[in-house]
């Protein structure tokens, strides 16, 4: 009987040091993404933090679905450019406050999505992956076509930039702290989602949905919300996107940019918000390099997902731990011999 | 606390269950037993809404639960394991047993993102109740393992664990001791028995024999998706039909 309460008080202590981890890391990661402009010269590197920014949500928002709940979504570009023309037509045309546009941006994009989900997350495995790759599709030609609404191929300008009374956030150092201040957000969000009763239910649902829905997970009603969730964070990343730019076209909310969505997601790491952040840096990094290679770069994204999925299958996110666990163990046996 | 009424299921042009209408007492362990294709598996999945039935009701507590979906059977205190072990893999054995909490606790989207007090608490009493399960059956050492990783006998474990977690009033065990050695199948009757002592009533479909007879106090045998017959163990041990069925006629 004692030792059964040992263990058991072992275990909550695990798991309570677990925790105060986390909130550990959260924090470290939040003080370096402060400080980090501090370090830089030159708007060349913050402009491309801000699009980290931004790609982190996106991923954190792909992951949700695709590394959670195992749905793949080959469309999520879709509701990126939803939120962002959504937003830019309302704020151009209709003279509607950028916040406000936001908002409305992120209520239509998961109206849409919740709709949609219900006929669209009953298929499974390919042909989930088909149906989501033809409303990416379907919206891409909306954006193109609909040329009196969102300007066509030739995009939409002018689009206001973002304000708190007389703050504008015009430049690239109010727009780093903007972007991320909301990064960081989803981030905690996405983070505390995971952890709780819903993020377990998900992650059921991916390893056995059968099983999940013996045990009284509503599995088909969970899938849509977190569909529907992770369509909202996208709008939103969409509508900071455009404010932020001033300019959208429909070419950066193409199949392409669909693809390259999954692939941070799958680089980083499947189920790990962190992983995330990591997928969308080497993805958005990348591509400065490869500027060589001209449209060839999708070769270098193909390869590197190949050998992900073969070797890395938990993503870098999983090398990086299993490097801490190696390096802490040989600390750990470093100091035992001395001892 | 559980009746069948008439139960027929066609899969094409193959009759799997024909008029099947049978009864479990509350706070019984009722096993059904059958030579292979009998229609055991069947019958679970028509029960636990998994398969529609082409034909007839099932009553859960004088509750008709035939049209419900699956995922609502779990509140209602409906609860079932696989014949091949259906865990959450990727998950922590705790997680797996705190999934089966999901029927004891509320909190939504919102509540869980924002990290509310409500679902602090909530979480609190999830992790509290789960490590209780862990405990019941033994499983406490392995808490932090990932299920994946478990050897098939304490996976087997777990499956109970995790449905025990959801407070059911009826648990239908879908070969127990399959894959089991003796040593793990004794264990496995041991816990059993313990699950029926806390008042829950059992049904189980099970081939091994010794298992069946030592621990059920009623037995239900179906053989080509008809009921054969249906007694104590002893009354089915003497019953020439069953004899037959299982030894071949002439």
């Amino acid at each position: 009987m004692l030792q059964l309460f040992l263990k058991n008080g072992l275990v909550a202590k695990t798991t309570m040091t677990k925790e105060k981890r986390e909130i550990i890391i959260f924090l470290i990661f939040t003080l370096a993404v402060l400080i980090t402009p501090f370090f830089l010269r030159g708007s060349y590197f913050l402009n491309v933090l801000v699009f980290i920014g931004i790609n982190t949500m996106l991923a954190v928002a792909l992951n949700l679905l695709l590394g959670y709940a195992g749905q793949i979504s080959l469309g999520h570009a879709a509701f990126f450019g939803l939120g962002a023309y959504v937003s830019g037509v309302l704020t151009t045309r209709f003279g509607l406050d950028p916040w406000l546009a936001l908002v409305i941006a992120a209520a239509v994009s998961g109206v849409l999505a919740f709709i949609i989900g219900f006929p669209i997350l009953k298929l499974k495995g390919h042909y989930l992956a088909m149906a989501t790759l033809g409303f990416g599709i379907i919206m891409f030609i909306i954006f193109n076509e609909t040329v009196a609404v969102t300007g066509g191929p030739s995009g939409l300008s002018g689009i206001p930039n973002i304000q708190i009374s007389s703050l504008i956030f015009d430049n690239d150092w109010s727009n780093y702290y903007l972007i991320w201040t909301i990064t960081l957000l989803v981030m905690l969000l996405s983070i505390n989602l995971s952890q709780s009763r819903i993020g377990r239910a998900l992650r059921a649902i991916a390893d056995s949905e059968v099983a999940a829905r013996v045990m009284g997970v509503n599995a088909r009603l969970l899938k849509v919300q977190i569909f529907t969730v992770s369509a909202v964070i996208s709008a939103m990343a969409g509508s900071l996107y455009a404010h932020t730019m001033t300019f959208i076209s429909p070419a950066s909310f193409g199949f392409n940019f669909s693809i390259e969505l999954v692939t941070m997601v799958i680089i980083g790491g499947l189920g790990s918000i962190y992983g995330s952040f990591l997928g969308a840096a080497i993805l958005t990094i990348l591509p400065e390099f490869l500027r060589i290679l001209q449209d060839f770069d999708i070769i270098v994204y193909g390869l590197m997902l190949i050998i992900m999925t073969m070797y890395l299958p938990g993503g870098l996110i999983s090398g990086l731990e299993q490097i801490a666990g190696f390096i802490g163990s040989k600390i750990k046996s470093r100091g035992g011999s001395h001892a | 606390m559980l009746r069948l009424d008439g139960i027929t299921k066609i899969f094409g042009g193959l009759t799997a269950l024909e008029a099947v209408s049978l009864e479990v007492k509350k706070g019984s362990i009722t096993g059904v037993i059958g030579p292979n294709g009998a229609g055991k598996t069947t019958l679970f999945n028509i029960v636990t809404g998994l398969y529609t039935q082409t034909s007839g009701e099932v009553y859960l507590a004088e509750k008709n639960i035939s049209r419900l979906a699956t995922e609502s059977l779990a509140a209602l205190g409906l609860v079932r394991t696989f014949q091949n072990v259906e865990l959450f893999g990727q998950m922590t054995v705790l997680e797996n047993v705190m999934v089966g909490l999901h029927t004891k606790s509320r909190s939504g989207v919102i509540s869980c993102a924002f990290k509310l007090p409500r679902q602090i608490k909530e979480e609190k009493y999830i992790k509290e109740k789960a490590l209780n399960w862990l405990e019941f059956t033994g499983l406490t050492a392995e808490a932090g393992n990932t299920a994946n990783n478990l050897p098939f006998g304490k996976g087997r474990l777990l499956e109970i664990a995790r449905t025990m977690a959801a407070e059911p009033q009826l648990i239908l065990m879908d070969e127990p001791a399959a894959g089991l050695n003796d040593m793990e199948t004794a264990q496995m009757a041991g816990l059993i028995y313990k699950i029926w002592e806390s008042g829950i009533t059992v049904v189980l479909v099970e081939h091994n024999m010794d298992l069946v007879m030592d621990i059920c106090d009623s037995i239900i045998v179906l053989n080509l998706g008809k009921k054969l017959a249906e007694g104590t163990p002893r009354e089915i041990q003497e019953n020439p039909a069953v004899i037959a069925a299982y030894l071949g006629e002439g």
